[in-house]
This record gives C-alpha cells, structure tokens and sequence, in this order.
C-alpha cells in the first residue's frame, strides 16, 4: 500500500487541497479532545506525584521536574496518541472503508486517479505534520495543568512550580518526545488506512475494520513506544 | 469500438467469465444481460480494469488495455465514464461539486468555464436547482442522473453504466434508459450497460449480450431477442406467467389473430 502511494500526482493542486483537508480534520479536529486530556493529564499527574512526595527533605520543586519529565516524555507523545489512534484511526478507517463499499475508490480509479495517492497519501502526511504539533500543545497544556492544580490545591505555589521547570532540563527530552510522536503518527494513519482501504464486505465489515484498525494501532503504539524507549534513552 | 476477445476471469477454482468475445462499437448501447451471479459485473469490471483477466484481450480502439502499464492504463481510464449501481457519488461533495471534480483534476480550466460545464451537464440530464445539493438530500434518480452527468463531463468515448435501473421506480428507470440512450446516440459513445431489467433491453438494447454462468450464450439486438429459440434466454426473460402470456398474446397479434383494437369485454367473454 505504502508503495503504491508514491505516484506522480494527477493535478497538485487538488492533492494540496485534499492534504490541507486532512490537516484541518485531523489537526484542528483533535484539537478540543486533546487540550482537555492535556490539561487533566497535567493537573492529575501534579497532585498524584505530591501524594507520593512524602518526604521532608525532597524539595517540592521537584514535583514540576516529576511531571514536566512525565508529560514531555510519556503522556505527551503516548497518551494523547493512544487517544488520536481513537478518534483519528476509526475516522480514517470508516471513511476509506465506507468509500470502498460504495464504490467510491472504484469510481476514483475509473477516472484514472490513482487512489493510494489520492485517498491514503494526504491523510498520513497530515498525520505526520499535526499530530507532532498537538503532541506539542499537549506537552505545553500538561505542564500549564500541572501549574494550575498545583498552585490551585495548595501543593506548591506557582513560582516554586516555575523553578522546578527549570531544573535538570535536557532538551534532549524534546527530541525523544517528537521521535515517538513522528513514529506514532505514522502508525495511527497507514494501519487504519490499511484496513479502511481493504475491507470487504458492507456496514458491518466496516465497522470491523475500523476496530480492527484502532485495536492494532494502539497495540503498535505501546510496542513502538517500548522499542524507542529502549533504543534512544 | 471495444472488441474482446476470449476473456477468461476466475477466483480460486472457480471461473466466472469463460472465453467471452464481443465487440461493442460506437454509437451503440450494448447491453449485458443475464441473471445474478451470471459474470455480468465481472465481465464489465474486468472491461475498466477493475479486475485483471486471466486470459484475452480488451481492445479499445485496437490498443490492448490488459497489457498496458499503469500510464498507458490512465490515459484510457480518462476516455471512459462510469455509473455506478449505487452511483458512487461523494458523500462530502455536492452535486456541483462531485461533478466538477473530474473537471478539477484533469483540466486547467477557470472556475468559471467548470461551472459552465457542470451546468450544461446538468441541463443535459434535466436537473435543476440541485448544485448546492449534498448526495444524501437528493432522490435515487436524481443520485443517478448526477452519476451520468459526472461520466460524461469530460466527454468520454465510452460509458459503462453498471445496473442503471437497480433501486428505482420502473417510470424513473425508462427515464435514465432515455436519457443512456441520447447521450449515446448524440456524442457517438460506446455505450456498455449492465441490466437485468427488461424494459431496458426492449428501449435501448441496440446490442444485447446474454450471459449465462460465464458464458456468452446469445447475442442479438432488442428486435431479436423476443423471437429467439434459445430456451435459457427464454427462460430468463419470460420468467413470469404474465410475461410468458403476453409474449403468446404479441406473437398472435402479429400473425393476425387478435385484433388489439377489440374491446377488452369481447376478449373477457
């Protein structure tokens, strides 16, 4: 399938149009699921590391490093695509899918489209431009949470918070965070593209696909997320 | 003109098109008929390169298009419109939009000169007032005549129309068999149309092919096929008591017994 995508496109600028569609679904799409899992993931994390931060002589400052390091390394990039493979991986899978069933793809290749490249190629690259970007907001909005309910709860205040931000920072962090949300990204578009492009059958069959799709890519997911761990820290 | 020449298809064990030869040339409606699971759909699908035969030519225009790479494939694919059974629209098109897409990806016309078209196209498949229509506010006809009025936006050289009729009402049905039918004849396509319908084969049936598990088992016009001898063709048109009587009823009209100007109580009598 991957290899079929790379054709020389019919007419670029309706593929430029399709992939700016595909940003806007998939980007500005997710966007509302993934502030609020950001946000929530942030504040939990805070006061769930304070309750586990018993001891006197560890500073509080400490708990922002917990859950900076938390946030950027594991929940940022993993969590919210755990989450995306959900919301953009049943999307993506039972669109493609309904359109094979309906004769869609096939009316595509009648007018001598190629639909790999039409359909499939768009939405991975979409995948690849946005989902970095919101593993990003969501590393910010994580943090912020972590701020808000810290101050807010009375664990530590705002400006301890800040200090601890900018303790032992290694930017090194970032880079593994968006080697994951690039790898992750790519899973969570080609695997349901694969069984939304391929699926056989009627209503049914689609919707087979599209849990199929999820269920796979997330298992990838947290396979992936365990070789790059092992691989770049 | 299409011409194939021995088309075998199969799946598995099973073949499904076996060594079927025809020619369907321009100007013409060739209509595949034949019952469910006869290779009708196959045959045709094999015909636009949907499937890949196993065997035999398909020769548009005397080029081979089984042998032909993907490119050569492409500029073919862009000679020939297709309906779809269930017209295959773009959910999150409109009608004009759906339409112009052709017009979008192969044309660098201006946004002006496509909607003119799209237009022209839509008054050729009498539609009206439906551009900013979605596919899913729009009735099962009119889903088809935007089928056609997308097949033959780019003027094709040939249009396949797959079950044209299925799901509609038998008045809609003889309006998309018109309307087939004076595309054909005005622009000169090669028409191919698959149908069990009946009525289609009697309207447009220019050139009738009769498919039988696989095989091509008669072939003849919409004059002919009422007074053939072939006993599955028989039984696959006069499947019906009431057709079978009136087929008897038209043959003795035609030879003179039955008066068809008699009052209807002198032949209840």
């Amino acid at each position: 399938m991957i290899k079929g995508m790379f054709s020389k496109p019919e007419n670029m600028r309706v593929y430029w149009k399709e992939f700016m569609h595909q940003c806007s679904e998939i980007g500005i799409g997710s966007l509302g699921i993934v502030v609020i899992i950001s946000f929530f993931m942030g504040a939990v994390s805070a006061v769930q590391t304070a309750y586990q931060l018993v001891s006197p002589v560890i500073p509080k400052s400490t708990i922002a490093q917990i859950v900076r390091d938390t946030v950027i390394l594991e929940f940022a990039p993993t969590l919210v695509c755990i989450v995306l493979a959900g919301v953009v991986g049943s999307k993506i899978a039972s669109e493609l899918g309904n359109m094979r069933v309906s004769e869609q793809i096939d009316a595509l290749e009648i007018m001598g489209i190629n639909t790999k490249t039409y359909l499939i190629m768009p939405k991975i690259l979409a995948a690849l431009i946005t989902i970095p970007f919101l593993v990003i907001i969501s590393a910010v909005l994580g943090i912020v949470g972590g701020r808000i309910a810290g101050s807010a709860s009375g664990i530590l205040s705002a400006a301890t918070y800040d200090k601890g931000l900018l303790q032992n920072f290694f930017a090194y962090n970032v880079f593994f965070a968006l080697s994951k949300a690039y790898t992750f990204a790519f899973i969570i578009s080609s695997i349901p593209a694969y069984y939304g492009y391929y699926v056989k059958g009627g209503s049914l069959e689609i919707g087979q696909a599209s849990t199929r799709a999820v269920v796979v890519s997330c298992v990838l997911v947290l396979f992936a997320d365990y070789i790059l761990a092992a691989l770049l820290l | 003109m299409i011409e194939v020449k021995k088309l075998k298809k199969g799946f598995g064990d099973k073949t499904v098109i076996d060594d079927v030869s025809a020619e369907m040339k321009p100007g013409n409606c060739t209509l595949i008929i034949g019952s469910s699971g006869s290779g009708k759909t196959v045959f045709m699908k094999c015909l636009v390169g949907l499937f890949h035969p196993d065997s035999g030519e398909i020769l548009y225009d005397g080029h081979d298009f089984t042998t032909m790479n993907e490119d050569e494939k492409k500029e073919i694919r862009k000679q020939i419109g297709m309906l779809f059974q269930g017209s295959a629209l773009f959910d999150s098109l409109t009608v004009e939009q759906n339409i112009m897409f052709p017009l979008n990806m192969f044309t660098k016309d201006s946004y002006a000169q496509k909607l003119k078209r799209v237009n022209e196209v839509l008054d050729r498949v009498n539609l009206k007032d439906v551009n900013k229509k979605f596919p899913a506010e729009i009735s099962g006809g009119m889903k088809k005549r935007v089928g056609i009025a997308r097949a033959i936006v780019l003027n094709p050289k040939y249009l396949f129309c797959d079950e044209p009729n299925s799901g509609l009402d038998p008045q809609t049905s003889l309006v998309i068999d018109k309307l087939i039918k004076e595309i054909t004849d005005e622009y000169k396509i090669t028409t191919v149309v698959n149908t069990h319908d009946m009525n289609s084969v009697m309207e447009i049936g220019d050139h009738i092919i009769y498919m039988y598990q696989g095989l091509k088992e008669w072939e003849g016009n919409n004059k002919e096929i009422i007074f053939s001898k072939n006993e599955k063709l028989n039984a696959f048109i006069f499947a019906s008591e009431f057709l079978k009587d009136a087929k008897d009823m038209r043959m003795l009209e035609m030879k003179g017994k039955i008066d068809n100007n008699r009052n209807m109580d002198d032949l209840l009598k």
